[in-house]
């Protein structure tokens, strides 16, 4: 049998040119030294840090953006992207999802979205997000070029049961062969599921309805917020060590260890909460902890809105095409209520807390705007905002010189249903549109005419 | 529960539905005139600047230069566009409790007709998104569920004033992962059917002792006819009446179903005893077998762009209802939930970036297709002359993602009017602090608030059903399984119990 092995030692040419093959695929996604500059002619510019630039040109250069207006000079040996009658934005950024985390949310074996336990700080989403996920492709092709991959999430692939410090969200862009190319910071954010009242709930157990006597719940929900204390004290303790270089007198924990970047002030908490007594509740007990938190969910935020704004907690909200909270709301309620946070002064993203749904994000952002939320806060709660919130906008959210070149380029409005993307631009790199979905369509819309 | 929570509860909800009924007048004017809109027909084209005239809750009139008759309310649309109601193929709303009878394979004794529930806000929700109609079908847990009906959103009438007149029942079917129970685990024995092959049995089954059952009648009421005698009636068997309807054309089967081959596999079984599928529901991977669906005369009524909540899922398209529709089969969006059913105006735009419909294709998905799949386009789905005046009022294109709903009217009567509901709502809070105010007062000094959400009828907790109402599949953006009280998505929410 002839070895390969043998076959390339045959040839050293070919060994070389297999290496610097290997080689250049290993390194051509990190390193962009040797791409040609992209430039983006002729376009309506949408940067989001000034008004909209008619027949704009940006530039693409390593990576980044190394310019944008009307009077670029287009680097020589650029590959020119002739964009008259399109437009252009940031590319799209969902700020909660499980994306990498969960393929078939009823198929416990494809999900890795929520470790067992109370407490899991040491977990990062970065470690289980799978680069071949189908719904990453599906997902850019509306748009969206970055995410951040949260655990313990909740969504559908729960099992009903979320920790309390869930682990670790990661900010990844949605294309790369392995997750070091997908990365943008492996961890932005520790979540935390802030514990709730519910009288109602889904007993999986039984698989019926649980109703509790509101004090039951009550008593429950004082004694999961002091365990929460309880724990958040001793890691504190173990932080403090640190901070003293005195950890050498203590075993070490890996758990409390995952959480020094956040008595630091390095890492804020994700804090998932829904009602209003539950959103108030953890504002409260974190500003007594001094915990920087940023609000997840938020369906009742308009009732707190006052509290967030003074204390300048920033919120992620769900998407806006949902059912009133309470019956006894107005039917828009969850339509309304970034308008109401805006004018209150309240900083929000919208996010879709999702996979399947992760396309919808920008439907969602656009429900906002038509019960009246302004136009542009709409844009950047799906853009600059999250960024902003989980300080990546000196790197993403806008479209300026020396940012990370995640850019779309649309048919029109990109919150609109029947917009198309035309070009995607990740990470500076012209990123395939295709996918499953469209893969599937073209397969079966040639399918020859069925035998009678 | 303390009374007093009781009796504030009470009042909130008999607020929030006198406030809705209050909404709609009493006896709607004879003739109403809207003027000055976008008129979308849906069958003939675009109107600009068209009006509609209703006289007696039907409409009268359709184009430009429409007079208003003495006596006439004039609705100015103008800058606003006009077009038929949504009527909506796949809906849960409205039904008192469970959507499944879950306990046995064929549960078609099973009617939701019995059980409309005409207090359910969703009803309210699904108006202010501009529905006028939906079919209302019993839960996917059985392969022969529950008999359906189709309904008007007449929100503030009483249940015998929901069902759409004249309107064929239906029977829900269902295939695949859910009546094989393949996602959840139900306490108890395991029930058949858990396999596909098990499935189709239970329905070729169940049709075979239809079949039978109809021959003894038949035989008998023709030995009736001529006049034999000593004669004695078969028994009567409610469970396969429905189905004997089924065969003779009486009753629709509208079956829940996702791949391709169990799709086919129904069009077998609907050969072999010969009846017809009336609508494959849900029929995800029906754009792998349009041609097969639009030969058998099928509808389709699927999602917009629902995927990958089970490996039945996995395969879902968005483009799913323009290649079916390509292909011939007249096909509709649905919601199979309370809340999608607000935007399916949004739902069909989708088909027009997803496959590339025309706008009058998309528009059809969600008005004259629906209808045309319930045998109702005689009475609704397009602004016709002589059709019922049910219609919706958009601020903007109803296949943008900027579009509200501004008034919905069935039978000429406004049932939604986004200007009175926004009127109401400051009397509203008003009313509702007085009476928190008034709860906090008569509040005992101690003992905790028993639950808020609590059974009026007394229920404890174990006495629960398993299947409180859930819808069929998975909820958009939903909650986390703890913010409501059902299961995660992947329960069919019907319950497929």
């Amino acid at each position: 049998m002839n070895s390969p092995v043998l076959k390339r030692r045959s040839s050293n040419s070919k060994l070389v040119r297999l290496l610097v093959a290997v080689l250049c695929f290993i390194f051509a996604p990190l390193s962009h030294a040797q791409s040609p500059a992209i430039a983006i002619t002729h376009a309506k510019i949408f940067t989001l840090a000034g008004p909209p630039i008619e027949d704009g040109t940006l530039v693409i250069r390593e990576g980044k953006i190394a310019a944008v207006g009307t009077q670029v000079e287009i680097p020589a040996g650029a590959q020119v992207i002739d964009a008259k009658g399109l437009q252009v934005y940031p590319g799209l950024f969902d700020a909660v999802t499980q994306m990498g985390l969960s393929e078939i949310s009823a198929v416990s074996a494809t999900v890795d979205s929520s470790e067992t336990g109370a407490f899991n700080p040491d977990v990062v989403a970065a470690a289980a997000v799978h680069p071949a996920s189908e719904h990453i492709p599906v997902t850019r092709a509306a748009g969206i070029s970055e995410v951040i991959s949260t655990p313990s999430s909740g969504g559908f692939d729960s099992a009903g049961e979320n920790g309390v410090v869930g682990g670790q969200a990661s900010a990844v862009h949605l294309a790369g062969w392995t997750i070091d190319e997908m990365l943008i910071r492996k961890s932005v954010a520790m979540v935390v599921n802030w514990p709730q009242m519910q009288t109602r709930s889904f007993d999986f157990n039984t698989f019926s309805i649980r109703e509790r006597p509101f004090a039951e719940v009550k008593q429950e929900y004082e004694r999961r917020v002091n365990e929460l204390g309880d724990w958040l004290d001793r890691a504190r303790h173990y932080a403090q060590a640190a901070g003293q270089n005195a950890l050498s007198q203590y075993d070490r924990d890996t758990k409390f260890e995952a959480m020094i970047p956040v008595f630091r002030g390095d890492l804020p908490l994700l804090v998932f909460a829904n009602r209003a007594r539950e959103i108030r509740g953890a504002v409260e007990f974190f500003d007594k902890q001094k915990l920087r938190i940023v609000i997840a969910g938020g369906n009742e935020a308009y009732a707190v809105k006052d509290l967030l704004r003074s204390k300048k907690i920033p919120v992620i909200l769900r998407a806006m095409l949902r059912l009133p909270p309470e019956e006894d709301e107005p039917y828009d309620r969850s339509m309304t209520q970034p308008a109401e946070l805006a004018k209150a002064g309240v900083k929000f993203a919208i996010a879709s807390f999702d996979n399947s749904f992760a396309r919808r994000l920008s439907q969602n952002a656009a429900a906002a705007v038509a019960y009246g939320l302004p136009y542009d806060d709409a844009l950047k709660a799906i853009t600059l905002y999250p960024a902003q919130i989980f300080g990546l906008d000196k790197e993403l959210g806008t479209l300026e010189p020396g940012k990370l070149a995640n850019v779309i380029v649309t048919t029109g409005d990109p919150l609109e249903l029947t917009t198309d993307v035309k070009y995607l631009f990740i990470h500076g790199r012209l990123t395939s549109l295709e996918n499953k979905h469209h893969q599937l369509y073209e397969k079966y819309a040639n399918r020859p005419k069925a035998a009678e | 529960m303390r009374p007093a929570f009781i009796l504030m509860r009470a009042v909130f909800l008999a607020l929030a539905v006198s406030f809705a009924v209050g909404a709609t007048p009493s006896d709607a004017p004879p003739v109403i005139l809207i003027q000055n809109a976008t008129v979308l027909t849906i069958s003939h084209g675009v109107i600009e600047h068209g009006s509609v005239l209703i006289k007696d809750g039907k409409i009268a009139a359709v184009g430009q230069g429409i007079k208003a008759p003495d006596g006439a309310q004039v609705i100015d649309a103008s800058g606003q566009w006009v077009m038929p109601g949504i009527i909506d193929c796949h809906s849960h709303i409205a039904v008192d409790g469970n959507v499944n009878e879950g306990s046995i394979t064929v549960s078609s004794i099973a009617n939701i007709a019995d059980v409309l529930n005409p207090d359910d806000r969703n009803i309210y929700y699904d108006l202010a998104g501009g529905v006028t109609a939906a079919n209302i079908l019993h839960g996917s847990a059985n392969a022969v569920g529950g008999q359906t009906i189709v309904i008007k959103l007449r929100w503030g009438q009483p249940a015998a004033k929901l069902p759409f007149e004249g309107a064929l029942p239906g029977i829900k079917f269902a295939l695949g992962e859910n009546p094989k129970r393949s996602n959840f685990n139900v306490p108890g024995p395991r029930r058949f059917p858990v396999t596909r092959m098990g499935v189709e049995e239970a329905i070729r089954a169940a049709f075979t002792e239809a079949r039978d059952y109809k021959k003894k009648w038949d035989d008998y009421n023709k030995a009736v006819a001529a006049h034999e005698k000593y004669l004695f009636p078969p028994r009567r068997d409610l469970r396969l009446e429905p189905l004997v309807e089924v065969l003779e054309g009486k009753r629709y089967v509208h079956s829940h179903c996702y791949r391709a081959d169990e799709i086919l596999m129904l069009l077998r079984v609907a050969k072999e005893f010969g009846f017809k599928v009336r609508t494959f529901q849900h029929v995800l991977e029906g754009y792998k077998v349009a041609d097969e669906i639009a030969a058998a005369g099928s509808g389709a009524s699927t999602f917009s762009d629902w995927w990958a909540y089970k490996v039945e899922a996995y395969d879902a398209i968005p483009y799913n209802a323009a290649i079916m529709t390509r292909r011939g089969v007249v096909v509709s969006i649905n919601s199979d939930d309370a809340e999608e059913a607000t935007h399916l105006n949004q739902e069909a735009a989708k088909s027009i970036k997803y496959g590339g419909l025309t706008e009058e294709e998309a528009l059809k998905l969600v008005t004259l297709n629906p209808a045309i799949q319930l045998g109702i386009d005689k009475r609704v789905g397009s602004l016709d002359v002589g059709k019922d005046a049910d219609i919706v009022i958009y601020n903007h294109h109803p296949l943008s993602a900027y579009a509200v709903v501004q008034k919905t009217l069935i039978d000429g009567r406004v049932y939604f009017d986004r200007e009175r509901d926004i009127a109401a709502r400051a009397d509203l809070e008003k009313e509702r602090r007085a009476l928190v105010e008034k709860e906090k007062k008569s509040a005992p000094a101690a003992g905790g608030r028993s639950g808020g959400r609590g059974r009026p009828d007394g229920k404890k907790p174990d006495e629960t059903k398993p299947e409180e109402k859930r819808p069929d599949e998975k909820k958009p953006g939903g909650d986390k399984p703890e913010d409501k009280p059902k299961p995660p998505s992947f329960f069919p929410r019907g319950g497929a119990l």
